[in-house]
């Protein structure tokens, strides 16, 4: 493999904003055909080189040089290093929701003579690129009713369309479920063989683990190190060392639970699809929380977990058709928003940026926005309260900001979600429900994120955390359940669970159908 | 990277100058409309040879643009939300309309012809509210087929003639402070409501620092409060002293009374309370206000309603001025506030703007058509220029957002403060968060 002639060298880039340097002679070698790994914490700079590389920073507002396929090349625009076979995929999809996977595919890059699009020749050549890609649908179909995993099939045979040689992914397994990641790493591996090399850029060390060839790991805007997969040795704790620069004894706080009696109960919660009504993302769900319990919900995208939470919290999703939520020993009605915050309930969504904050604002006002009651008299705030409280806020969650006038919009991913989870304490919950509390954010403040977490239990609140990520489940919850297609399949305490049998009931209905 | 932004900004005199008018975006924002207001009045101010601050053409500017800048208070609520109101010209002119026909048919007194009015305002919004808020129809349509439905009502009502007012009614639009029997060379009650301005002024700024002082947050240097106070207060003084030394028989409008009062009031609302907060929740993430418990829908109801309510209020000033109700009465307000709005700062995408910044958006709208008006300039060429400010005024903001700074005003005094401090580096704007995935596309980028 280290054989192969490079594809790409990047040397010493270093790309300055005002104040603050970015990346610091960083360098890096892809060779031909390889799957390189970027690996570095959040803020590390993996996404500035990359957008150095695809030519977002154009030539001149960095120093260093770029050699692809031998050639010194200096990119103006995006346009130009797609012209030379470099093709980013961002995590946020650049696709059009309403139009169909043909026009997506050739957007920009159409299939034309003299202005007029040849629709046969395109739609010959989809279903070319969709077949090589491995997504069986029809060209035709509008990408609004695609899923995200298949969106990204598509973003993929769009930049094979323009005949790329290097694939950049940034984090491209960020919002797909375990079995679309692992088709599309199938994928990426499947590129490889036919000579496509691809630059990985992921959170999820055990995916750069299963199919990179070699790693590089950015710090603080600097190439700490390269490391060669196939030489062996690698392994995730070895990657967090270099990313963290120390190595992380655990990546899950120690804790003693200190677990109460059941205090919340949902019995036979039964909620409809806000949009087809044949279909049920809630059949008929129990479950329970002790006080000071912390239970997970594991289950695969799309088995209903976001939309069983959002329901219980003031019937934010879908349609209820029955099903009974008691507290304390007494069924609560939950009609609204206002209710289940009123009830004690507190609910921070996976997606933080679109259902957590209003990124305009400052952070002392989004983190009293559930609760204004609580800081004003007759409708008026009490600006010296609020101010009051989110100092308090920020020292106790250790929010990095030089005020908590700042926006919100200007602080990294995971002081953001400090920001979402002190405006969800602030409300005084007796139950939090945690929905993918640490996605997208680095291994230090993920670290953090935990030990709040367990503080809040500590407390003798419940906590229900839905994650994606089995470790994170096995690492904090004290029991987890498992939900497969709207159904409760199981409820496994901590001390018994593994990933495999999670998986397993993640993935079927049937309990212990084989046991 | 989030260590950069953790080293405390040091201030160098010039940038605190800014700090005159708070922190933050919206803020600095104002301050450089505030400026290009300043600029434009001075410049007719030299050009009419003085004819713009005289006390006869202020008194007039505010007569004949306050119901404009009454529009504007409520129409930068409506555009904080995300919606429009295109309905308030047409809804103005019914009102009008409704209120001189029941004084002039029923002989209803004046001041329950202000109220009916108001009744009528707040029926139409909360018609106009329920469609938008409760069945889900875009404001945009809703207002258009308000804008259409009560300008038809408006010459059914007052079978396309004019409807004349009793002159008892013509005080909101066209009285004056009166005089008290002192024998003094001015408006005694004009010098007074000047006075009671700076002395609020100073209170303020005495309780803001005390607030700041005890919540440790940043706080300006005293000079700067000093500075503000000063200037703000000779400002008052200085236009209460015009405005009580015009023509004799005329002082400080009752229609500026009005408006100054809705200007506290809404400042009051939008800043300090609950439902204040709201509006500019539900403007800036819908969602993620619902789901904080913010019942998204009834502050859409409201603030519909509240823009009908003011636009019925700035149609009756408008009748009362020109002492009848006709069928071409607010044509094309609804522009002239949005306008207003815009050039002050708020976000076409909603959840910023301010009430203050509309307001001086709206007196750069009305200095700029006075102004061209004193000099002779035509109808038509004022209308172009009118135009090209507005184009002016929020591309000049793209751009500079594009670029990372506030306004042209906010870049300026950027790169002044980095000459005053080259050595210490300021926050970095441009890529607060470079490098981390969550902002992996920059806004050109997005298509394809």
């Amino acid at each position: 493999m280290s054989l192969n002639p490079p594809i790409l060298e990047m040397r010493d880039i270093t790309k300055e904003f005002p104040g603050v340097k970015a990346l610091s002679e960083v360098s890096i070698t892809v060779r031909a055909g390889e799957i390189h790994a970027i690996c570095g914490e959040n803020g590390a700079g993996k996404s500035t080189l990359m957008k150095v590389l695809s030519g977002v920073y154009p030539a001149g507002t960095y120093t260093g040089e770029i050699w692809f396929q031998g050639e010194l090349v200096e990119f103006k625009d995006i346009r130009a290093s797609e012209h030379a076979g470099i093709a980013i995929i961002h995590q946020e999809l650049a696709l059009i929701p309403e139009l169909s996977i043909t026009e997506n595919i050739f957007l920009g890059n159409e299939i034309a003579k003299g202005g007029r699009i040849d629709w046969t020749e395109a739609k010959r050549r989809a279903v070319d690129l969709l077949a090589r890609v491995g997504l069986d649908e029809n060209p035709d179909t509008q990408i609004k009713h695609l899923g995200v995993g298949k969106q990204q099939l598509v973003e993929i045979a769009k930049a094979l369309a323009k005949n790329v040689k290097l694939l950049i992914l940034d984090e491209p397994t960020a919002a797909l479920n375990e079995d679309d990641s692992q088709h599309l790493l199938d994928l990426i591996l499947g590129l490889k063989g036919k000579g496509i090399a691809s630059i990985m850029i992921s959170h999820k060390l055990n995916e750069i683990e299963q199919i990179s060839d070699s790693i590089t790991i950015i710090r603080d805007g600097r190439t700490i190190e390269t490391l060669d997969v196939a030489a062996g040795g690698v392994d995730e704790d070895r990657i967090i060392r270099g990313m963290v620069g120390r190595s992380l004894e655990s990546r899950y706080p120690d804790r003693t639970p200190k677990i109460g009696e059941v205090f919340f109960e949902v019995k036979d919660w039964t909620i409809q699809h806000p949009q087809v009504p044949e279909r049920l993302v809630a059949k008929g769900s129990n479950l329970n929380v002790r006080r000071g319990e912390i239970v997970g919900l594991a289950g695969l995208m799309g088995a209903g977990r976001t939309e069983l939470a959002m329901s219980l919290f003031g019937r934010s999703y879908g349609t209820y058709l029955g099903g009974t939520i008691i507290k304390d020993g007494q069924e609560i009605v939950l009609k609204d928003v206002q209710a289940a915050i009123d009830h004690g309930l507190a609910y921070v969504s996976e997606d933080r940026k679109v259902l957590g904050l209003n990124l305009l604002d400052t952070i002392k006002r989004s983190i009293v926005a559930a609760k204004l009651g609580k800081i004003s008299k007759r409708g008026v705030i009490d600006n010296q309260q609020e101010h009051g409280i989110a100092e308090g806020y920020r020292k106790q969650l250790r929010i990095k900001t030089p005020s908590v006038d700042a926006g919100v919009s200007k602080l990294s991913g995971g002081n953001q979600q400090k920001v979402v989870l002190a405006k969800w304490m602030f409300t005084d919950p007796d139950l939090l429900i945690l929905d993918e509390p640490t996605r997208g954010i680095d291994v230090g403040a993920k670290y953090e994120i935990y030990t709040i977490i367990q503080q809040l239990a500590a407390q003798g609140k419940g906590v229900i955390l839905i994650s994606s990520e089995l470790p994170e489940l096995l690492g904090i919850a004290d029991r987890i359940y498992t939900v497969f297609e709207g159904q409760i399949t199981d409820d496994i305490p901590a001390s018994e669970a593994t990933p495999e049998n999670l998986m397993r009931r993640m993935t079927s209905a049937k309990k212990k159908a084989n046991a | 990277m989030t260590s950069a932004t953790d080293t405390p900004k040091k201030s160098g005199g010039f940038s605190d100058i800014r700090k005159m008018f708070g922190g933050g975006q919206s803020t600095l924002r104002q301050f450089g409309i505030l400026g290009s207001l300043l600029v434009i009045i001075l410049i007719f101010q030299i050009w009419t040879g003085g004819l713009t601050l005289s006390p006869t053409n202020l008194i007039n500017v505010v007569n004949q643009y306050s119901y404009i800048l009454i529009l504007a208070i409520g129409m930068v609520m409506v555009i904080i939300m995300g919606h429009i109101d295109l309905s308030v010209g047409s809804v103005a002119a019914f009102s009008g309309i409704v209120v001189a026909k029941a004084m002039a048919d029923w002989n209803l007194p004046w001041p329950f012809a202000i109220v009916l009015g108001l009744v009528v305002g707040a029926l139409i919004g909360a018609w106009q509210g329920w469609w938008v808020a409760y069945v889900g129809v875009p404001a945009f349509i809703v207002t258009l087929a308000g804008m259409l439905i009560f300008r038809g009502a408006n010459q059914v009502v007052g079978q396309s003639t004019t409807v004349p007012v009793p002159s008892e009614f013509g005080v909101i639009g066209a009285g004056y402070l009166p005089e008290l029997p002192i024998a003094l060379p001015f408006n005694v009650l004009t010098m007074l409501l000047g006075l009671i301005g700076v002395a609020w002024i100073i209170w303020n700024e005495f309780r803001l620092r005390g607030q700041q002082k005890r919540t440790g947050s940043d706080m300006a240097p005293v000079w700067v409060s000093i500075l503000k106070v000063v200037l703000l207060s000779a400002v008052i003084l200085w236009a209460a002293w015009l405005f009580a030394t015009g023509r004799p028989g005329t002082s400080f409008p009752v229609s500026g009374i009005i408006l100054v009062v809705l200007v506290i009031v809404y400042s009051f609302v939008t800043n300090k309370t609950v439902f204040g907060r709201h509006i500019y929740a539900v403007g800036g993430n819908r969602l993620a206000a619902s789901l904080s418990g913010v019942k998204d829908r009834r502050v859409d109801f409201f603030v519909m309603m509240n823009m009908s309510v003011l636009a019925s209020l700035a149609g009756m000033i408008f009748v009362a001025r020109s002492t009848a109700s006709g069928p071409q009465d607010g044509n094309g307000w609804e522009l002239d506030a949005i306008a207003a709005v815009f050039i002050g700062g708020a976000a076409v995408s909603g959840g910023i703007g301010t009430v203050i910044g509309s307001i001086i958006g709206g007196l750069v709208m009305a200095f700029l058509n006075n102004g061209l008006q004193l000099i002779g300039t035509g109808a038509d060429l004022v209308s172009i220029i009118k135009g090209l400010v507005l184009l002016l005024a929020v591309g000049i903001d793209v751009l500079s957002k594009r670029s990372g700074g506030a306004s042209i005003f906010g870049i300026w005094s950027r790169r002044r403060q980095a000459r005053l401090e080259t050595a210490v580096p300021e926050t970095p704007a441009v890529e607060p968060t470079a490098g981390t995935n969550e902002t992996s596309i920059p806004a050109d980028n997005r298509q394809p």
